[in-house]
């Protein structure tokens, strides 16, 4: 899947990292704690998430994640969006609740890595 | 190549800018060319670490020391010390506030996953003293 598939996907906005929107994802995960992202060094490179911070996106950062999603319509603020374009780490946000828009991934071919 | 050492101040009252030493750690050794798996896994100790500095030990040091063999992360605090530190290994365990739980820590999760990621790691704390936490990742 594309990153601009999700973005299609799930009807969602795009914060910033517009010229990454053609890279590959393979895998996801959904989480509010980042220590439990942080718990499966996997390949995984989407993070889905109801968490609004700039701790989100370090966290993606060290995973080497390429998109963070953000569920319930959370709008990033301006701290978190300007770290994520100085990360090259793709931030955008959906209306969908993070079942949903984890299951609207899911179905879509995007699966997690257990 | 070379050894280099890396040193960082971490403060402690800025839980925005909390990881900044970690992301500069991660960029050298991207720049050195170490394998992308051991940088993941150095980045997440020393992020944990750091994290844990900030949220509870109101900041620290972070020394890292880096050779063709092995990374070690160094990181110290002259904060409250762990009292029980067989308890604060064991995943859930967290006396992290209520408020540091909204910002998405506070699961209990990062020393246990500090332990699985480094090769070695060793905790010398004391109470009201401090804790130096140093964590080696082979190559
Ligand atoms: N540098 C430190 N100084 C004092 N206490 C610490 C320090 N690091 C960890 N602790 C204690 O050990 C406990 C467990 O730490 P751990 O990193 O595993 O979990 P956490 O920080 O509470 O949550 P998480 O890491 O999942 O966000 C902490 O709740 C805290 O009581
Ligand atoms: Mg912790």
């Amino acid at each position: 899947m594309l990153i601009k598939d999700i973005k299609e996907i799930l009807d969602a906005k795009v914060y910033c990292g517009e010229d990454f929107l053609e890279a590959e994802v393979h895998s996801a995960c959904g989480a509010d704690l980042m220590s439990d992202v942080l718990a499966f060094v996997k390949e995984q490179s989407v993070l889905l998430t109801g968490l609004v911070n700039p701790q989100v996106v370090r966290t993606a950062y060290m995973m080497d994640m390429r998109c963070i999603v953000f569920v319930r319509g959370k709008i990033p603020d301006a701290q978190t969006i300007a770290l994520a374009e100085k990360k090259d780490i793709v931030v955008m946000s959906t209306e969908h609740r993070m079942y949903v828009a984890c299951g609207k991934l899911y179905t879509s071919g995007l699966v997690g890595i257990e | 190549m070379e050894p280099l050492h890396l040193h960082y101040d971490v403060d402690g009252d800025d839980f925005i800018s909390a990881g900044e030493a970690s992301s500069e750690m991660k960029k050298v050794l991207r720049r050195l060319g170490f394998d992308p798996d051991i940088i993941r896994r150095c980045a997440i100790c020393m992020y944990e670490g750091e994290i844990n500095m900030v949220i509870h030990a109101c900041g620290g040091v972070a020394d890292v020391d880096i050779n063709e063999h092995d990374i070690v992360m160094k990181l110290s605090d002259n904060g409250p010390g762990i009292e029980d530190v067989e308890k604060a290994m064991q995943e859930g365990y967290s006396t992290a506030s209520h408020n540091v739980r909204e910002l998405g820590f506070g699961a209990g999760m990062g020393l246990p996953n500090m332990k699985r990621y480094s090769d070695e790691m060793t905790i010398d704390t004391a109470v009201n003293v401090g804790t130096t936490v140093t964590m080696k990742i082979k190559v």
